[in-house]
């Protein structure tokens, strides 16, 4: 059993070292030579103006969040999708359908809730937007 | 893998002095190392050339020819060129992250060839938990990407990071979920044994198991094209609005890597893909060998020149769209991830669990996958139909050889 999880670690291992080992040969070949105007940041010729380091558009936020909840809920489901066949095999095949139901739909209303509400749209229409043409 | 450990060591006897532990990671070095040197990175490198090939010819260009014949070596000599230039931090950069980035990146991609099978017992090791294990080491490679472009501190970096993190992280649910119905009809999450409950024959395969598997098929398909960053999802390194996304800042070698891993996650979705949905090694007939006693016992290499035939058939299909359809907007892609995908994967488990407690009761539906198969194969037929009707209509004279 260790042997093969301890697969894993090699690969890890044997990937990382792979990618420093080529960078530690190529720096004996290749140029390294500074100049401050080569050093700044690229955008396209242009001088650049404040850091990127700013505060992001929270429908990225929004989109980890549901991620997170689905990605909680799909884990869950494994476990039951692998033991399902042995429940149909001791025909407790309905009462294993109607439990992943529940759980499937209780989550599923939670994904119509985000929908409704708007979250799923990349661009949120503003309140005023939201109102329609009448308003206008 | 293991009983090939147990092996080398019980006819090599010198190898019994040593302790087991040492003798078993050298074996696994060595196979991880030919993993990465023999596939990995011959397949991402001879990959860059074929799509540059592939993208010339659907474009009506030549595409590179001039390394080597038809241009074979112009992945050497690209790869050569860039290990000779400059390895470059700009000055505004988070340093240590921007250093790390393509370790996380690569290393990611790498570890998800633990468990991609190549034949009838051809596995580095068949984890317990295989599928499962994919879906959480190839999430690493969503850290490196988002480290690699918070850490350029560049615009372009920046958004093109933001973008593939929320991407990959939205398809994701999508590709998990298109999972589960295979793994309902397999009861385990071992990639040899998803493999041997399907059969030889194409009927046979999960794709055309009932009508739910058929659309997770495509559902799985589109949406691990979406994770790997592939046309006509890859709005991340959109190169006519964000130069080239979270890699912009990344020159010489620590660039390449980010392209290697790029390349090599091809591989890794067609071969999940024949793996979860078109039958893997299973072939009707078989041819054993054991490679002169080197092996512990015989494989069976029919199976694996299928599994690798159907594999890189499909990475052809992966750079055939990518050439062909245009890129998607970004609230497009998240509509049809969260708008189409879910509810529509969501609705597979349930049918499929539905069909398993029906099929149960009555053993007729079995015959529903011939059908399937014959929709199935409708698919190709159309395409090659419009094919030879654009063929026929277009005025301009038509190479098909690809070599000139």
């Amino acid at each position: 059993m260790y042997f093969q999880f301890a697969n894993v670690i090699v690969f890890l291992l044997v990937g990382m070292a792979f990618v420093g080992v080529v960078l530690f040969i190529g720096r004996l070949f290749r140029p390294s030579s500074y100049d401050s105007v080569k050093s700044t940041t690229y955008e396209c010729g242009e001088e650049p103006v404040g850091s990127a380091w700013i505060n992001y558009n929270s429908r990225f936020f929004l989109i980890a969040l549901i991620f997170l909840i689905f990605e909680v809920e799909v884990v869950f489901i494994f476990p039951v999708a692998v033991v399902f066949r042995n429940w149909i095999a001791q025909k407790l095949g309905m009462v294993a359908l109607v439990e992943i139901l529940v759980f499937v739909l209780i989550l599923f209303v939670g994904l119509i809730y985000a929908w409704a509400k708007g979250d799923l749209d990349w661009i949120k229409p503003t309140p005023s937007e939201a109102r329609g043409a009448k308003d206008v | 893998m293991e009983r090939l450990a147990d092996y080398i060591v019980y006819n090599l006897p010198f190898l019994q002095q040593i302790p087991r532990v040492i003798v078993d990671l050298i074996i696994m070095l060595f196979f991880a190392t030919c993993m990465l040197l023999f596939w990995v990175a011959l397949f991402a490198g001879i990959t860059s050339w074929v799509e540059r090939r592939v993208a010339g010819r659907i474009q009506s260009r030549i595409g590179p020819n001039r390394v080597g014949p038809q241009g074979f070596l112009q992945w050497i000599a690209d790869g050569l060129k860039c290990f000779l230039k400059e390895d470059f931090v700009p000055a505004a950069a988070d340093k240590k992250l921007f250093l790390l980035a393509p370790y996380i990146v690569f290393a990611g991609m790498f570890a998800v060839f633990v468990v991609v099978p190549f034949g009838d017992g051809l596995i580095i090791s068949n984890l317990n938990i295989g599928i499962f294990y994919v879906l959480a080491i190839s999430s690493l490679v969503v850290v490196g990407i988002l480290m690699s472009g918070w850490s350029s501190n560049n615009k372009w970096s920046l958004l093109g990071g933001m973008r593939s993190a929320a991407q990959i992280v939205s398809y994701e649910i999508p590709v998990s979920l298109a999972i589960l119905p295979v793994i309902l009809l397999t009861g385990s999450l071992g990639m040899q044994d998803i493999i041997r409950a399907q059969g030889p024959y194409p009927w046979q395969w999960f794709a055309f198991h009932n009508p739910f598997t058929f659309i997770a098929f495509f559902i799985f398909f589109i949406g691990a094209l979406a994770e790997g960053n592939r046309t006509p999802f890859d709005i991340p390194e959109a190169e006519s609005e964000l130069v080239a996304g979270y890699n912009t800042e990344y020159s010489g070698m620590r660039f390449v890597f980010f392209f290697f891993a790029e390349w090599a996650n091809l591989y890794i979705i067609a071969a999940l893909t024949v793996t979860l949905f078109l039958g893997g090694w299973n072939t009707p007939a078989h041819l054993y060998t054991n490679l002169f006693g080197l092996l512990h016992r015989s494989v069976d290499v029919a199976g694996t020149f299928v599994f690798i035939l159907k594999s890189l058939f499909l990475v052809f299909v992966i750079i055939w769209i990518r050439w062909t359809l245009p890129r998607l907007r970004v609230d497009q892609m998240m509509d049809v991830c969260w708008k189409y995908f879910v509810p529509f994967s969501f609705a597979n488990i349930v049918g499929t669990i539905i069909w398993m407690v029906l099929a149960d009761a009555a053993p007729v539906l079995g015959y529903v996958r011939y059908i399937l198969f014959v929709v199935g194969l409708m698919v190709p037929l159309a395409i090659a139909m419009k094919i030879t009707r654009n063929f026929r209509l277009a005025k301009s004279e038509i190479h098909l050889n690809p070599f000139i």
